[in-house]
């Protein structure tokens, strides 16, 4: 299918007045039209600042050193402020973590997502209101007419990530980034926005890049993943493959932290003991370390492995991994 | 409560290592503060004025009082470096001697209407219910009254003197140290090492004044700071409209004087304003340096 | 507004305490109250005296004359100034438009000066701009009030002489409403500037923190990623919750504001309150000067009630988030929330 997004060796550092440190280091990613890319590292790996970079709004101090990003034909690195203002919000947007803090608490609903197209698809005050309300209903919120004149503290929490979503689809992106979209909610209201993202995709054939720690998310939502730590891709492939046969350490590691998930391979690799849990802390920007940058958590660590930075390895037709010492895949598959 | 731990960030004092404790917040505290150059400035600056009150009639002994030369005899003439006033005084000798005053109206003031401030704001915050809504109550009644205004009545009613002039500057200037010093003790009479000295028998007094207070001093001595900055400008104003104490001289008093001569001599006005102003503004920066370097957190932003 | 009745009986209550204090004070002085309230400048005649003693009671009890006082004020007898030769009321009401004008004109100024100049601070929090606001406010905070006014005064009578010094009016009765109002607002400029110079600190330290804050706020990241420009993004997403603390502070210190204008009414002879309050101290005119105080603890108690309904206007949480209300902390009835206001 074809890319809408793609990332390629993108390079994003940190000036912190002192020094400059290195956030990422060289991810390449590729988006397809009506599939979910789930994005998936434990906080501080760079997922955020991925998406960030993507849309355009690294915060002050951050900036990409090299690479592209391409959105269509459209390198978003190199477009003017311009252009890149008018694709946001339109042809690629973002759903934020937080539902309580992302909407902002003196506008009304109805206000918060017209104005998305007023911008964008020269509508005027009455078309946009319909397509505020048709969105809302897009989003499955009860009594959307009532709903419009809302303010979001007047919204629980479900309710105003649909609003986001709202906010997200109203111009018909191609892309939708969707950083940890239901971490803050209820796991009730969580299942109910996968399937909404997903009802809502097949309808649009929008992609989405579904940025998130939980493996069990990935399992319902991704047809493809790509694993981050410290900065770098460390593992990336189909959904179905990589979860039925992680190859990096730290991607079973991933997955033996989620209960339901404590299946197949990551049962066997993981340790026995109820649920697993990586050692250690992903490491501070500017504390990277040099070869492996998972190695001092990593239990299969060798000399090798500290020593000289690990190269891709290539598992499948479009799984790789950056490992020296992977899980060989092909004596992985019977036990599942 | 030792001086050094006024500065710190303080919890519950730990007894064992004495040597490393005292020193190692107030050293901290005294390099930010010395990083800060506005603050170090004003510190410079503030000593500065401290010295020209303190020393300057040793220095330069002219009576303030005398007449030196004709009235009006603009800066740089034989007898008076600044000028003369509207009856030919010395305009230098009474700036040099009106600080005093000025200095000592607005820190007494400030005193008073900290430590009212912070006992009427300990009560409210730390018994919350009724007494707290009874003296917020009060409160509010104060800060209805426009502050200059009350304290140009009280003043008027109970004759210009300098205590008066003192009292109704710290009776009309409690108010907000109340409201901070209210919201830190609601802050921090819900933190645990508050409820374990409860939990341990500690007395309410004990509770307010030994556990409570310490946590909330910082950001109440930098109020502090800035009441004495504002008793000043206080007084200054009072002297200015012609209620200070007309048997002692001070800043606001020359000016107030002199007002009506303004256009004729433009320095009588001027400069005992100038000093007014460095007083204050000196003051205002090492309160913003105390206040930066105890919350190096915020200074970043 | 369901709330209005406890709210008027509470500004009733406080109004009836400063009419307690206003006659505390009277006794309290030193002297025979009645030349207290007449002055003692000699030209109560003994008629008038007499007068005094009946209508005030002044043989009978404390609580009594307490009475009695409050029912004189009830009626609008803030007693006579035997100086300006006319009741304390009349007075009052003749100077109470020339202080309004002076002081709202002077708070839109500095409202919307200091908030702009905030703004812009922070946005680029280590720019000149806004190292220019840390000066500006730090000036403000430092310089006394009546000495920038004297200051202005010398430099617009000598040395550029275009907007006058003095005054209120200077072509009263000649000319039309429109040349009348040109005039006034030629005389508004130096005091309303002087007395916006205070405040304008004050609001553009604290719009620049406000905004600071606001611009650093997840919703301000979704205005951005919905393409919205900078303009639009300041403008229409993060001024109206900055504006929430900078609305608290206006209600907090319009007491202030009226105190400053006694200082600056009186450099600039502007006919107001402040003036007037100024005129009676030189007279010893207690009755008026006690007027005075309970006229402006009316114009604090209006202005805060205008501020807490901008309050609601602004922002929507405060009018039908009962839940949200109840989750705060406690505070003072019919008084706004300490929370920003000293930072």
């Amino acid at each position: 299918m074809d890319p809408v997004l793609q990332i390629k060796d993108l390079k994003v550092e940190v000036d912190t007045g002192t020094a400059v440190h290195s956030v990422l280091d060289g991810v390449t990613l590729t988006l397809r039209r009506g599939q979910t890319l789930a994005v998936v590292g434990e906080s501080g790996c760079g997922k955020s600042m991925t998406a960030l970079s993507a849309m355009g709004l690294l915060p002050d101090r951050f900036r990409i050193a090299a690479g592209q990003i391409l959105l269509g034909e459209e390198d978003l690195v190199q477009v003017r402020p311009q252009r890149l203002r008018a694709l946001r919000g339109n042809a690629m947007s973002m759903i934020f973590q937080e539902p309580m803090t992302s909407l902002n608490p003196v506008l009304t609903v109805e206000r918060q997502i017209a104005e998305v197209v007023e911008l964008h698809q020269d509508k005027t005050g009455a078309q946009a209101r319909e397509i505020a309300l048709e969105m809302l209903r897009a989003v499955q919120i009860p009594s959307p007419e009532t709903r419009l004149a809302a303010y979001p503290h007047e919204l629980s929490g479900g309710m105003r990530q649909r609003v986001m979503i709202a906010i997200a689809l109203a111009c018909r992106p191609r892309v939708i980034i969707a950083d940890e979209p239901t971490t803050a909610l209820d796991v009730t209201v969580q299942a109910q926005i996968f399937r909404l993202l997903r009802e809502l995709q097949m309808q649009t054939d929008t992609a989405i890049m579904l940025i998130t720690h939980d493996m069990g998310a990935v399992a319902e939502m991704a047809d493809e993943v790509a694993v981050l730590y410290a900065g770098k891709c460390i593992e990336a492939g189909p959904a179905a493959q990589l979860l039925a046969a992680p190859a990096h350490p730290y991607t079973s590691g991933l997955m033996a932290c989620t209960p339901k998930l404590r299946l197949g391979r990551a049962a066997l690799t993981a340790p026995a003991r109820g649920l697993g849990e990586i050692p250690g802390m992903v490491p501070p920007l500017g504390q990277f370390p040099p070869a492996c940058r998972f190695a001092p958590r990593c239990a299969r660590a060798t000399e090798k492995c500290h020593a000289t930075p690990p190269e891709t390895v290539r598992l499948g037709p479009d799984h790789e991994t950056l490992c020296w010492h992977p899980n060989e895949a092909r004596e992985a598959a019977p036990a599942c | 409560m030792t001086d050094a731990t006024n500065t710190a960030p303080l919890t519950a004092p730990v007894p064992e290592a004495p040597a490393a404790r005292p020193t190692r917040p107030a050293v901290e505290f005294a390099r930010s503060f010395a990083a800060n150059r506005p603050a170090l400035f004003g510190l410079v600056l503030l000593i500065a004025i401290l010295c020209m009150t303190f020393l300057g009639p040793l220095i330069y002994p002219v009576n303030p009082y005398d007449i030196v030369d004709m009235p009006f005899a603009p800066p740089g003439g034989e007898y008076a470096p600044l000028g003369t006033d509207y009856v030919g005084r010395d305009i230098l000798s009474g700036i040099i001697n009106g600080g005093r005053a000025t200095l000592a109206v607005g820190a007494a003031a400030a005193v008073i209407s900290v430590v009212l401030g912070i006992l009427m704001g300990a009560l409210a915050g730390f018994y919350e219910g009724p007494i707290d809504a009874a003296l917020m109550k009060v409160t509010e009644f104060f800060q209805i009254l426009p502050t200059l205004l009350l304290a140009m009545v009280v003043v008027t009613v109970f004759g210009s003197n300098l205590y008066t002039i003192t009292a109704a500057i710290g009776i009309v200037s409690w108010p907000q140290v109340a409201r901070l010093a209210r919201a830190e003790f609601l802050r921090i009479r819900k933190l645990d090492y508050v409820e374990a000295a409860r939990t341990a028998g500690a007395r309410n007094r004990y509770l307010i004044f030994r556990v409570i207070l310490p946590g909330a001093l910082p950001p109440l001595v930098v109020a502090a700071g800035l009441s004495v900055g504002s008793s000043i400008l206080f007084e200054a104003g009072l002297s200015f409209l012609g209620l200070g104490d007309p048997n002692t001289m001070s800043w606001g008093l020359i000016v107030g004087q002199n007002r009506n001569y303004l256009l004729d001599a433009w320095w009588t006005v001027t400069l005992p304003g100038v000093a007014i102003f460095l007083t204050v503004l000196a003051i205002s920066l090492v309160g913003d340096g105390i206040n930066d370097a105890l919350n190096p957190r915020l200074r970043r932003r | 507004m369901r709330k209005l009745a406890p709210r008027l009986i509470s500004a009733i209550g406080l109004l009836l305490a400063v009419l307690v204090l206003n006659f505390l004070l009277i006794h309290a002085a030193p002297g025979d109250p009645v030349q207290v309230i007449v002055g003692d400048m000699g030209g109560a005649s003994p008629q008038l005296i007499a007068q005094m003693k009946a209508q005030y009671g002044l043989d009978k009890p404390l609580p009594v004359q307490l009475g009695l006082y409050l029912w004189q004020v009830l009626h609008g007898n803030f007693g006579y100034s035997v100086y300006f030769n006319m009741p304390v009321l009349d007075l009052i009401l003749q100077r109470l438009p020339a202080t309004i004008v002076l002081v709202l004109s002077s708070l839109i100024l500095a409202v919307v000066i200091g908030t702009l100049l905030g703004i812009f601070s922070a946005r680029r929090p280590r720019g000149i701009l806004s190292h220019l606001v840390t000066l500006v406010s730090l000036f403000g905070f430092s310089a006394p009030v009546f000495w920038t006014g004297i200051m202005l005064t010398i430099l617009f009578a000598s040395v550029i002489p275009i907007f006058p010094v003095s005054g209120m009016f200077s072509v009263r009765d000649t000319g039309g409403f429109f040349a009348q109002t040109l005039d006034l607002l030629r005389h508004l400029v130096l005091p309303s500037v002087t007395l916006a110079s205070i405040y304008i600190a004050t609001y553009s330290r604290l719009a620049r923190a406000a905004m600071l804050d606001v611009l650093g706020a997840d919703y301000i990241r979704t205005a951005r990623a919905k393409g919205l420009s900078e303009r639009r993004v300041v403008f229409g997403h993060a001024l109206r919750n900055g504006l929430i603390p900078i609305v608290t502070m206006v209600g907090l210190q319009f007491g202030q504001l009226l105190a400053g204008a006694v200082l600056v009414e009186t450099v600039f002879n502007w006919p107001g309150l402040g003036r007037l309050a100024f005129d009676s101290i030189l007279r010893r005119d207690y009755s008026t000067l006690l007027a005075i105080l309970f006229f402006s603890a009316i114009l604090v108690m209006v202005a805060n009630a205008l501020t807490d309904l901008a309050y609601r206007w602004i922002d929507p949480r405060i009018g039908g988030g009962r839940t949200r209300k109840a989750t705060k902390t406690p505070a003072a009835p019919g008084s706004k929330s300490p929370g920003p206001a000293k930072g």
